[in-house]
């Protein structure tokens, strides 16, 4: 009678890898997980969240506005988010306006302009409008596959060849400009990378839950480390593993794939931010360590 | 042409505001000048004009072989590639504070940093680049920090650490913005004493802009006093740190120094 249960979980577990969707969504969360987590550590060493943000929403503006007008979403999420990162650099330099200020009008007004064109779809694609919206993993289709691998694959090149100047310019820009590097160039390509990232998974993960899936990831790499290194791989691990997790238990449980994705990654932030060495203060660990500990037990 | 830097009727301004109102100054080669002046007087975006930071409305600067001209209409120099060129035989040492305590970077690496541009793109930093990291902590004095995370140094200490990137750049002008605000008095005078030290050994060609006038007095050949975007005053320290000018310059009440400066800081 004991073996029944844990013979039908070895059998779910087994169906899980076997099922050709789940096989995609898989490997959809490898270069998905690695390519948004990276570029996450970019995005919060730089301190750009409210530009991701607005980057991300545009995608899902370009996505809809694309589907209303009979094309492939990423075509117009692509051009969107590019736009957007062309227009918000430049912009929130000049510093004429105030960045949470203009940056809250543009992210607000492209969640606007996507609820207005799926206000204006026929029933049938909106529906496909709201897997932009919330993501659909599992129906990921050939180029879906294709742009996501091939945008992880871009992003950890990108990093590799540049290191030495992100590491400049997440230090400092001005000092980065001053020792003789493109700066500004580069971070101009940040920004555009943060663009494809996001267009890629836009279909998977769905607009409102990308940034997530960026951010995250990274916030929690930033608990453990002040090693950039470190900080992109371990950023990747948790991004992927919070990918594959998430999938398998919203198979297991039967819940939505991408908000399953986000949950997972948000646990595991709380649990490495409770234990975070850098929260800890070095007097304490050696009171803890001279006998404190021995006490309380 | 003999002096190393030449600016001509220099005019900067930030959006409506002026920061500097057509400033022509010649910097001769090894010269060590202090830029003084109150807040606001444009001694930071005298710097930055140096180094192709700032915007120019009019005017022109010339250095080391390079020529930033304002055209008609004002010029940035942020994005040129030419300038960043430049700017690879220019050491910057920016006010401090300027970096989030938060950034994962190590002091060693921090140091490191001096020497990309000098690498160029797609290089990593190699043995002798290291070498040259370690000798430079050294010298300032932070080697027992190499491996501590810069935000988690104090004030004096991120100086320290801003001088060696500076100069393990291996410049030919040395750019310092009020390197010794903010310290305490102990620091100060250990800064200071650096600066001095590293201008008398390498005849580095060296641009210090202070809040002190006084702190300028015993190490600079030249002092340039600005007021509200203008030269008030340049010239040797004891002829422009005359309590007349700083008077004109601070406001009346501001300085009750005897005898001006001239008791000296050393």
């Amino acid at each position: 009678m004991e073996t029944a249960p844990s013979l039908t979980k070895g059998v779910l577990a087994v169906g899980i890898f076997s099922s050709i969707f789940m096989q995609r969504a898989l490997l959809v969360g490898l270069g998905g997980g690695i390519a948004c987590s990276m570029v996450g550590v970019l995005v919060v060493g730089l301190r750009l969240s409210l530009i991701g943000v607005s980057i991300s929403h545009a995608a899902l503006a370009g996505g809809v506005i694309a589907l209303f007008a009979g094309f492939n979403p990423l075509g117009g999420a692509l051009i969107f988010s590019l736009a957007a990162a062309a227009i918000i650099g430049p912009l929130t330099d000049r510093g004429e306006l105030n960045t949470d200020t203009s940056l809250g009008v543009v992210f607000t007004m492209m969640i606007g302009l996507a609820f207005l064109f799926m206000g204006l779809m026929n029933d049938a694609t909106r529906n496909q409008a709201q897997g932009l919206l919330w993501g659909s993993i599992l129906t990921a289709g050939d180029l879906d596959l294709v742009a996501v691998l091939m945008t992880g694959v871009l992003v950890v090149v990108a990093v590799a060849v540049f290191f030495k100047e992100v590491q400049a310019i997440i230090f400092n820009r001005e000092i980065a400009l001053a020792v003789g590097l493109p700066a500004y160039w580069i971070f101009y390509g940040i920004l555009f990378l943060t663009g494809i990232t996001v267009t890629a998974t836009l279909q998977p993960i769905g607009g409102l839950l990308i940034f997530s899936l960026i951010v995250i990831p990274a916030a929690t790499a930033y608990q453990l480390t002040y090693n950039l290194k470190t900080l992109f791989l371990s950023a990747a691990a948790f991004g992927v593993s919070s990918c594959w997790l998430g999938l398998i238990l919203a198979h297991l449980l039967a819940l939505p794939c991408a908000a399953t994705i986000i949950t997972v990654a948000g646990l595991i932030f709380l649990v490495v931010a409770a234990f975070s060495p850098k929260r800890r203060v070095k007097s304490i660990d050696e009171a803890v360590e001279n006998g404190f500990y021995s006490i309380s037990e | 042409m003999s002096e190393m830097i030449s600016l001509v009727d220099v005019v900067v301004s930030y959006r409506e505001d002026v920061a500097l109102w057509g400033v022509s100054l010649d910097i001769e080669k090894g010269e060590l000048i202090g830029i003084a002046g109150p807040n606001g007087s444009g001694k930071t975006t005298l710097l930055t004009v140096i180094n192709g930071l700032g915007r120019l409305v009019r005017g022109e600067a010339r250095l080391l072989g390079f020529v930033m001209k304002s055209g008609a209409r004002g010029r940035d120099f942020r994005l040129s590639p030419r300038i960043a060129k430049m700017r690879k035989m220019i050491g910057y040492v920016p006010q401090g504070g300027a970096v989030d305590p938060r950034v994962p970077v190590n002091v060693r690496e921090a140091v490191m940093i001096g020497r990309y541009g000098l690498l160029g793109i797609g290089r990593h930093p190699r043995k002798e680049d290291w070498e040259k990291v370690d000798c430079m902590l050294e010298m300032v004095g932070v080697a027992h920090l190499a491996e501590r995370p810069f935000g988690h140094l104090s004030g004096g200490e991120q100086e320290r650490v801003a001088i060696a990137r500076a100069l393990v750049q291996e410049p030919r002008i040395l750019l310092l913005d009020e390197p010794t605000t903010s310290l305490d008095w102990r620091s100060r005078t250990d800064i200071l004493a650096l600066i001095k030290e590293i201008h008398r050994r390498q005849k580095l060609t060296t641009l210090m802009v202070t809040h002190d006038p006084g702190d300028t007095f015993n190490i600079c050949d030249r002092v340039v006093l600005l007021k509200e975007g203008l030269i008030a005053a340049v010239g040797a320290p004891e002829k422009v740190l005359t309590n007349a000018n700083l008077q004109s310059v601070y406001g009346d009440s501001s300085f009750s120094h005897k005898g001006g400066f001239s008791g000296g800081y050393f």
